[in-house]
């Protein structure tokens, strides 16, 4: 008789995604969905999910959810773990939603500690309006609102978010991760389950930035998107623990 | 207890609402809107209750949206140019159909304008502001007693209804100081809201709150159910208030600070025989359109004052449907009208009115 070793999240639902081929997302709302499971935090979990191709986080992760405008997820997390400081609240957003239009929120909800769990989706793209510019996008990197690559002198230097938000006096767990091979899922997988756990142990606001693909809009196939991934966004976004508070395994 | 203190307009508001339950407050600060803030800020606590001071108007009314999905009382206010900043997160609480209670106590405008009182935030306030086909119910004080009074019943609609409820005051509401009588704490009033979500729990099912809908028909349907909410409201909800109208052949329409001056200026007028009265909407919206067809119907002219360059007088034109002439008066910038011109309009108009009765029927004249 075969034992199990593999098995479908029970807070992941059963339902075909959404998401195009090679596709990160999938990925890290699975590690979100391992994480919520194993802490076994789904019946007082409440989500909050973006603008931009993730916002349908909701049909696959099952827990309670809320739509928040784009880049405000921070804010609404903020209103609802003040009003249920013992529920399990986070926030999953895209580069465009939290480092462009809702760089107030993210900074200032850091700033103040607040005991939420941030998952960042880092693909250096707009992904669902279709491959514009994002504040992280790569220098040299051609979107479709930078044709010719983008230039440091007409658009600005890419936000490295955890770099920025490091400075900061109350995060409590700051931590960059990429699922572009399974060994790094691995390690993304770990970083996500720890964040959670910093939140449950009342240790305030934590955050994880993960690297991810967008074979859509950098026009690649999938394997090559990983390769790019790994050739050029690496560098620059380095995956490094930032800061990790005592006693969080 | 109820109990009968002197307060300013805003503390009042301030007051009333942790009187009806609200527990959480997110703001930022503006003048003339400030004091509520500040009052927020020293006595939630006592009752066990969060006051957050946000980074940005857009921070606020965010963290608003969260709390009301989370399924308790909370408010926010502000004024002006942070009312236009909550004008995103007000469109996605309606869509939500979360209640949340929105405060705004107007200052002047466009642009960064001045701290002096206006109404011109009206169109904002009933027509949108925010993007979409939504409605806010909107409540108009015209005094510190009524501030109290339509804080608690804010807070009772945005339950019932889940929706927004917007207080629409002005800088001379919310810094006077009057007497008022408090109403006694009713902190323990717990609606039932199954709708919130505070974690599936035990449940089955997860419970989700959103505004997004892709399909055409779907999103149809969700604005049909809005306009049949729209629609209750407009036949339970609509409140106004009529003074000395009994007889009155010409009326005057305004709300809050407006339709005080407008009531001193009706006793004016009738000192010297002149038949005038005044309706004063409660509710902007819904907006109190069937007293003011019944009063054209039943031949009476109006003027609409108001602390701006003209914005209800286009309801007031709506509900009087071209029936009879209804004229404006309006002072704008902060400068707030002379009881004596308004009066001085009131018996100008009732002399045309006059003229025009007296005269053939093909030289009728308008206002
Ligand atoms: C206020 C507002 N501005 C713009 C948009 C359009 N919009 C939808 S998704 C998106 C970008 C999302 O990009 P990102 O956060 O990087 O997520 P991804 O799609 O790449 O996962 C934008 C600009 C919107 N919905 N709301
Ligand atoms: S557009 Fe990019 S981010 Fe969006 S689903 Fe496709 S691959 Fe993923």
């Amino acid at each position: 008789m075969g034992t199990k070793v593999f098995s479908r999240p029970d807070c992941l639902r059963d339902v075909a995604s959404h998401y195009c081929p090679g596709c990160h997302h999938g990925i890290i709302h699975r590690l979100v969905a391992e994480a919520i499971d194993e802490l076994e935090l789904a019946p007082r979990t409440i989500g909050v999910a973006p603008v931009g191709c993730s916002v349908f986080i909701y049909d696959y992760i099952d827990t309670d959810f809320i739509q928040a405008p784009h880049g405000r997820a921070p804010a609404v997390a903020t209103g609802v773990k003040r009003a249920l400081p013992d529920r399990i609240v986070f926030t999953y957003q895209g580069d465009g939603d939290l480092a462009a239009i809702g760089t107030s929120e993210i900074i200032h909800t850091a700033a103040r500690g607040e005991n939420v769990t941030v998952i960042f989706v880092n693909n250096a793209i707009y992904g669902m309006t279709g491959g514009q510019s994002a504040p992280t996008t790569l220098l040299g990197q051609s979107t479709t609102t930078a044709p010719q690559g983008r230039d440091a002198g007409a658009d600005g230097a890419p936000i490295q978010v955890c770099e920025m938000l490091n400075t900061l006096q109350r995060p409590a767990f700051i931590s960059r991760v990429s699922v572009h091979t399974p060994a790094q899922v691995v390690r993304a997988k770990k970083a996500i389950r720890r964040a959670f756990q910093c939140q449950q142990e009342g240790k305030g606001f934590s955050f994880v930035e993960v690297l991810s693909a967008c074979p859509t809009n950098w026009g690649m196939t999938p394997l090559d998107a990983n390769k790019w991934l790994e050739q050029y966004m690496l560098p620059y976004y380095p995956i490094k623990d930032f800061r990790i508070p005592e006693g969080v395994q | 207890m109820a109990e009968k203190v002197l307060m300013k307009g805003n503390e009042a508001l301030a007051e009333a609402a942790i009187r009806a339950g609200c527990r959480f407050f997110f703001g930022y600060p503006i003048t003339p809107q400030n004091e509520l803030l500040e009052y927020m800020a020293r006595h939630l606590p006592e009752v066990g209750g969060t006051f957050l001071q946000s980074e940005s108007e857009i921070g606020a009314i965010n963290m608003v949206f969260g709390a009301a999905c989370a399924g308790v009382r909370v408010m926010t206010s502000s004024s002006g140019p942070g009312i236009s900043l909550k004008q995103e997160g007000i469109s996605y609480i309606a869509g939500s159909e979360v209640p949340a209670v929105i405060v705004n106590i107007m200052r002047t405008g466009p642009g960064l304008g001045g701290i002096a009182p206006t109404q011109s935030d009206y169109f904002q306030a009933t027509k949108g502001g925010g993007h979409g086909d939504y409605r806010l119910m909107v409540l108009a004080p015209a005094s510190v007693q009524e501030m109290v009074d339509l804080t608690a019943l804010a807070f009772e609609k945005a339950d019932e209804y889940r929706n927004p409820v917007l207080i629409l005051g002005d800088g001379v509401l919310g810094q006077m100081m009057e007497p008022v009588v408090l109403p006694a704490p009713s902190p323990e009033k717990t609606v039932e809201k199954p709708w919130a979500t505070t974690g599936k729990g035990d449940n089955e099912k997860a419970k989700l709150i959103t505004s997004l809908y892709i399909q055409p028909e779907e999103a149809e349907r969700f604005c049909d159910h809005l306009r049949a909410k729209y629609s209750a409201m407009e036949e339970r909800e609509t409140r106004f208030e009529c003074y000395r109208t009994d007889d009155a052949e010409i009326i005057a329409v305004a709300y809050g600070t407006a339709a005080r001056l407008c009531m001193a200026a009706v006793d004016m007028v009738r000192e010297k025989g002149i038949r005038a009265g005044l309706i004063r909407p409660i509710t902007l919206f819904p907006f109190p359109s069937a007293p003011l067809r019944k009063a054209a119907e039943g031949g009476a002219w109006f003027l609409t004052v108001e602390l701006s360059t003209g914005q209800m007088v286009e309801d007031v034109r709506l509900a009087v449907g071209g029936r009879q002439p209804v004229a404006f008066y309006g002072r704008s910038g902060g400068m707030v009208p002379d009881p004596r011109v308004i009066a001085a309009r009131l018996e100008e108009l009732a002399e045309k009115k006059g003229n025009a009765e007296t005269a053939q029927p093909n030289e009728g004249g308008a206002a």
